[in-house]
């Protein structure tokens, strides 16, 4: 099997989460192992958080809070659900949960994709600042609040107050949505929204019609908005 | 902070086994509640006629068996009364009904899973919670989970901020208070509306015009248990379920720990929403 030799395995039943962290920070100074897979997370806080290099990571399991933060380069996929802030802060490469992501999944994610196979929990995308965020099932409530900039794909339902505050950051539902927060508008959706949400539907290998989503957006009559600084 | 934890029996093999599981759970739990935890477990009923009261004694000393004690752990005793009155003045009563028991202690609460030897206890459900204190002294009595009502008892993660107003009013309704715990208050007040004729789900609903501050509850009744997000829902919350077992905590860490926690269907209760579980016909009779 030289192909399973190549993958550095971690059981976290074994090595402590500070060691594994550690590693995948470049302890040691060696060039890091390309692939990784992470096993028995028993839904561990900050598995793999803060990596700044473009490594694989499967986890296989639940994983608890801020799995993936700050995520620069890598790709991390956790074959599971994962808790509270998945992804919290990204700023480039890939974030992909199998199952359920708890709430504030990508929150103030400023680069890269995060991809939710499942659901995600309340405040999916919140305060969102560059990222984009997939979510194949429904998100709750508060999603995308005050999000600023990036983009929020929901390819089932919507929870309450979608959108509050928003600023800048586009938003498609393909379900309903339970209600608009506070300055969420629906918007027409043109040729340039349907290529975008085709893109980023392929690149995170999520089967839907970019037709068949409605766009909200912000109608900016909740902060200065001056159409020159846009 | 703090933490809670709750398990609903769904067979045989997880009632056999509800105290070492829910002790699992707590265990894993201690790093979000420090300096006291706590128990509620719904266990075999009392004798018909009979009153099942659980009683603290401060006096490490104190003689059980004169008093006719049915099981003691620790600090705390299990008296089967006819007369729920019939307890001597120096003991607090910490729960009464048919069914619940309740211990609840100060300190680690890794060591109170071996004190109160919870590996020991069957039952049907049961809560915990380990508490990190905001709104009143580390105490015995400040301990989660409350029980102010018949086989009712409560335990939360939050704060509330009108529970000095609101226990005023629920006294005049005769809610009686052992603390000036804000979590007490939630206790009573649920009291206090079942006494009034609302179903658990219609009491738990009240609470979201009523109660005034940020929670999650966890409400173990005789039949099951019940959970309740505030509407914004700050406070943490994870709900699992399985053929064999629903489970409620704080953190998914303290489902980990439970059989065939890999596979169950985990998500977060959504804010303001009430979700129940009851016994179909009444809580199954446990050996």
């Amino acid at each position: 099997m030289a192909v399973a030799a190549e993958v550095e395995t971690v059981d976290l039943r074994e090595t402590p989460l500070r060691e594994l962290n550690r590693r995948l920070h470049g302890a040691g100074g060696d060039p890091l192992p390309p692939r990784w897979r992470v096993t028995h997370p028993d839904g561990a806080h900050a598995v793999a958080v803060g990596i700044d290099a473009p490594v694989e990571v499967d986890v296989d399991g639940h994983v608890g809070y801020y799995c993936a933060g700050m995520n620069q380069h890598a790709t991390v996929r956790v074959h599971g659900n994962a808790g509270v802030g998945l992804a919290e802060n990204i700023m480039s490469g890939t974030v992909v949960v199998d199952g359920y992501a708890g709430q504030s999944c990508a929150a103030t994610g400023r680069g890269g994709l995060v991809v939710v196979r499942g659901h995600a929990s309340a405040r999916c995308a919140i305060s969102l600042k560059g990222a984009d965020v997939v979510v194949a099932g429904d998100t709750g409530p508060m999603s995308a609040f005050m999000a600023q900039k990036g983009v929020l794909v929901v390819c089932g339902d919507a929870g309450e107050a979608l959108g509050d505050s928003l600023y800048e950051a586009h938003l498609y539902v393909r379900g309903q949505v339970r209600s608009l927060g506070a300055d969420c508008v629906e918007k027409a959706l043109r040729g340039e929204h349907v290529a975008e949400l085709e893109a980023l539907l392929a690149r995170a290998d999520v089967d839907a019609d970019p037709a068949a989503f409605r766009r909200y957006g912000s109608a900016r009559r909740l902060y200065a908005f001056d159409v020159d600084d846009a | 902070m703090c933490g809670i934890v709750g398990l609903f029996a769904k067979t045989g093999e997880v009632q056999e086994r509800l105290g070492e599981r829910l002790g699992a759970m707590l265990a894993t739990m201690a790093d979000r509640g420090p300096d006291s935890a706590g128990l509620a477990v719904y266990r075999e009923p009392a004798p018909a006629g009979m009153t099942k009261l659980t009683v603290f004694s401060p006096d490490p000393d104190e003689d059980w068996a004169a008093l006719g004690a049915h099981d003691v752990r620790a600090s705390h005793a299990v008296l089967l009364r006819a007369d729920a009155a019939d307890v001597p003045a120096h003991l607090r009563v910490v729960s009464a009904g048919e069914r619940i028991e309740l211990y609840k202690e100060a300190g680690d609460p890794r060591a109170f899973v071996e004190r109160f030897d919870l590996a020991s206890m069957q039952g049907t459900h049961g809560l915990g919670h380990t508490r990190m204190a905001t709104e009143s002294r580390v105490t015995t009595e400040g301990a989660h989970p409350f029980s102010t009502g018949l086989d009712l008892c409560l335990v939360h993660n939050g704060s509330l901020s009108n529970h000095n107003a609101l226990r005023r009013e629920l006294r005049r309704e005769g809610i009686a208070f052992q603390t000036d715990n804000d979590t007490e208050v939630a206790a009573g007040y649920l009291t206090w509306r079942l006494r009034e004729g609302d179903t658990l789900e219609q009491a738990l609903t009240a609470c979201l015009d009523d109660l005034d501050g940020f929670y999650t509850f966890l409400v173990g009744t005789a039949g099951g248990f019940a959970v309740l997000r505030d509407p914004i829902a700050c406070k943490p919350a994870v709900l699992a379920e399985t053929d064999d077992w629903v489970a409620m905590a704080s953190e998914y860490r303290a489902i980990a720990v439970l059989p065939g926690a890999e596979d169950a269907a985990v998500w977060e209760p959504e804010p303001a929403r009430v979700y129940a579980w009851e016994h179909a016909a009444g809580p199954a009779q446990v050996a």
